[in-house]
């Protein structure tokens, strides 16, 4: 008797494992976990890496005895080559040809945007949507063909002799095409958030659909459009091939868009195409230009996020 | 007591009534043209492409065929052609081509080809549109007669699947895109294998493993700007860095290779990583997003360590996902430009790339060149690549969409 309760006890013990509760170490986890911050945290170095070195040959450029902030920004020909540093002449370029592409885009694209979230049906929207989706995905390269070899030959049929060859209007006119799906996308989420309540309220008011869209439902996206508008700019001034292609080779300070002229990227291209030699004065002037197109994309973006933040948080 | 006088008498209510109708159907015309322009400059741009790449052209010969042969040109075979040749060309000019490849092993298209391109000396002189081709075909071929009376006129197809397989040449009626595709194969294959490992890793890393603080913050407001830093500005990254700093790998050295410097495909295929980068995060990171945390609880629940759960139920449900979206960022990568001509993309060569220390060439390099050049030719030959482009483009994003018809589940 007294032995079978001795042997039920041992049983006991030896059913039930002793738990550490303890957390484990687990080598192979923690390996895991490290690469996977690694991965993740690589993404800051890419941002350090292009500072870093935009920065840096950017200080080459601007630790030239030659050059001098006065004739970076006071002067407006640009040929390092020959001792003339003025940004402008690549600067006037880049303004005219967004400002034309935004002139384009944005009215399209809130139109557009418009259309699909309060007017289209489910079916229509499942057809347009895909369109601007494929305009969205058309590589630039092809927008410049279809710049340089189809709205300028149309545009100079219009416009007359004055028009040159290679010009910003047409340049700008097809970067505002190519810009429009984004900005027609971005203001339709934006559209699309303005709660139904707002909606219903007024119609309840006897107010039609466009009375409802243009003085309710667009106020309320306002910001939401802001941001669009302002990735819109960020696009277009970083935008390189339709400028190369169509938009002409040479720095020129002119606003007027008939005129060839050549932006901030359209002139890196160019530049860094031919043979280059490295630490040459038109080598680190083109890493000064870039570190002036990468802050400012920069600063555009950061606003937009922050905007698009702001808003978000409305209506939640 | 209530009084109506602020409120508009009925008739006044339907006279504007019928007015702000008009408007609203005003408005919804502006919003629908809207759309409109937005599809009709598609559809202009793609006619644009394909008007382009065919049409007449007129061409003539520099040395008269006969002079060569008695057979007319049409028949000519394959062993002809090389006697032909042999006999023609100079017997230096003639090695050189054996070497490259054996004049026996080249079909006889190819041989056609030498013998138009090397003794006759085909010579374009004009070309015009398909539209303008057909529409104004007499005037075109009364205009030829009067301007090129030795010319002759023949409706081309720039587009042919010799085009496909040619390799770059310096006139514009031999050249292919073959070099080109293969370059923009070679790009973003080398681009995907540093791009996807590393974004999806970095997407698993953000939503399952990153605890909520300022580091994390800062990680993503950093990848959602470097999906908007201009392309171009990767472009001098990838100059800086891969081509530069680190040219002794990027060019080969390290592994014996002689004859390169840092702009080879390599280089050009992880400035495109690193492009595509932010694009792999977001989208894998919206995948991961979609798996639902049952899931993972469940598997908590029985006991899986985190990398448990991650690798046997929350990855495989967010592949299709993650794979849609490296495909998209692929046909990002396979379009753009504007780096590979900063990074160094060849401007002319004709020998596919063998390795990743080659010198390249992309697809979309070559239509930028063509497309500058002045004769209308090479407009043409823009207009055939930018097709294969456009294809190529459209069955990638066919995939992608096909894959996440079939993959994706609703939870």
């Amino acid at each position: 008797m007294k032995e079978e309760t001795l042997n039920l006890k041992t049983l006991e013990t030896q059913s039930f494992r002793q738990f550490d509760l303890k957390k484990k170490r687990r080598t192979g986890e923690s390996i895991i976990q490290t690469l996977l911050f690694l991965a993740g945290i690589l993404s800051i170095f890419v941002t350090i890496a292009i500072v870093y070195e935009l920065g840096k040959e950017a200080m080459l450029f601007f630790n030239d005895p030659d050059v001098t902030l006065g004739k970076f920004f006071g002067t407006t020909k640009w040929q390092p080559g020959i001792g003339q540093y003025g940004i402008w002449a690549l600067v006037s370029a880049t303004l005219v040809t967004s400002f034309i592409a935004i002139l384009i885009s944005l009215p399209l694209g809130l139109a557009s945007a418009i259309y699909l979230s309060e007017y289209a049906s489910f079916k229509a929207r499942s057809i347009l949507k895909p369109i601007l989706e494929i305009l969205a995905g058309i590589p630039t390269v092809v927008y410049g063909y279809f710049a340089l070899l189809f709205i300028t030959p149309i545009l100079k049929s219009i416009i007359g002799e004055q028009l040159q060859v290679y010009n910003m209007l047409s340049a700008g006119i097809v970067m505002g095409i190519m810009i429009l799906p984004l900005i027609s996308s971005m203001s339709e989420d934006a559209l699309s958030a303005v709660p139904r309540s707002l909606r219903e309220a007024a119609y309840a008011m006897g107010a039609t659909k466009v009375e409802t869209s243009l003085q309710v439902v667009l106020p309320a996206a306002l910001s939401g459009i802001g941001a669009a508008l302002i990735i819109g700019i960020s696009r277009a001034v970083g935008e390189t091939m339709i400028v190369a292609v169509a938009a002409g080779s040479g720095p020129n300070f002119s606003f007027n868009p008939l005129d060839a002229a050549e932006t901030m990227t359209g002139h890196i291209a160019r530049i860094s195409g031919g043979d280059l030699s490295y630490n040459s004065i038109d080598y680190t002037s083109l890493f000064a230009i870039a570190l002036m197109l990468f802050l400012l994309t920069l600063v555009l973006n950061l606003i937009s996020q922050w905007i698009v933040n702001r808003f978000r948080e409305r209506y939640e | 007591m209530y009084t109506n006088n602020h409120y508009p008498q009925d008739q006044d209510f339907r006279q504007a009534l019928s007015g702000r109708y008009r408007t609203a159907t005003i408005w919804q015309g502006l919003f629908l043209s809207a759309l409109l322009i937005a599809i009709i400059s598609l559809t202009a741009l793609i006619y644009n492409v394909v008007d382009g790449a065919f049409g007449y052209v007129a061409f003539d010969y520099k040395k008269d065929p006969a002079e060569f042969t008695s057979t007319p040109l049409t028949e000519l075979t394959q062993d002809e052609l090389i006697i032909i040749l042999k006999d023609n060309l100079s017997s230096g000019a003639y090695k050189k081509l054996e070497n490259e490849k054996p004049m026996q092993k080249r079909s006889q298209a190819e041989l056609y080809t030498l013998f138009l391109e090397r003794l006759v000396q085909l010579d374009t002189k004009e070309t015009w549109s398909m539209t303008n081709s057909l529409m104004n075909s007499e005037k075109i071929k009364a205009e030829v007669a009067e301007k090129y009376p030795t010319a002759t006129l023949e409706f081309r197809s720039w587009l042919t699947p010799q085009f496909l397989v040619t390799p770059m040449s310096s006139k514009a009626e031999f050249a292919g895109v073959r070099t080109a595709v293969l370059g923009s194969l070679w790009l973003v294959g080398i681009a995907i294998l540093f791009s996807l490992p590393i974004g999806t890793g970095a997407a698993i890393y953000l939503q399952e493993y990153a605890p909520k603080n300022w580091l994390t913050g800062i990680i993503q407001t950093n990848i959602n700007n470097l999906a908007g830093v201009p392309s171009i500005v990767y472009g001098m990254l990838g100059l800086a860095i891969f081509v530069r700093v680190m040219e002794p790998l990027t060019s080969g050295a390290l592994f014996g290779v002689t004859d390169s410097n840092g702009r080879t495909v390599l280089s050009a295929g992880l400035t495109m990583g690193v492009l595509v980068l932010p694009l792999i995060i977001i989208n894998a990171q919206e995948a991961i997003k979609a798996v639902p945390d049952s899931l993972r609880q469940a598997a908590y629940g029985v006991g899986a360590t985190r990398w448990q759960a991650v690798w046997y139920h929350v990855l495989p449900n967010a592949l299709p996902g993650i794979l849609t979206g490296s495909i998209l960022a692929l046909s990002r990568a396979l379009g753009e430009t504007a780096p590979l001509i900063v990074v160094g993309a060849s401007t002319f060569i004709s020998l596919d790339p063998q390795s990743p220390f080659s010198k390249f060439t992309a697809l979309p390099i070559q239509i930028y060149q063509w497309t500058t050049r002045a004769q209308s030719e090479f407009h043409a030959i823009a207009a055939g690549a930018i097709v294969v482009l456009l294809v190529l483009l459209l069955t990638l994003n066919a995939t992608a969409v096909l894959l996440r018809n079939r993959f994706q589940r609703r939870w």
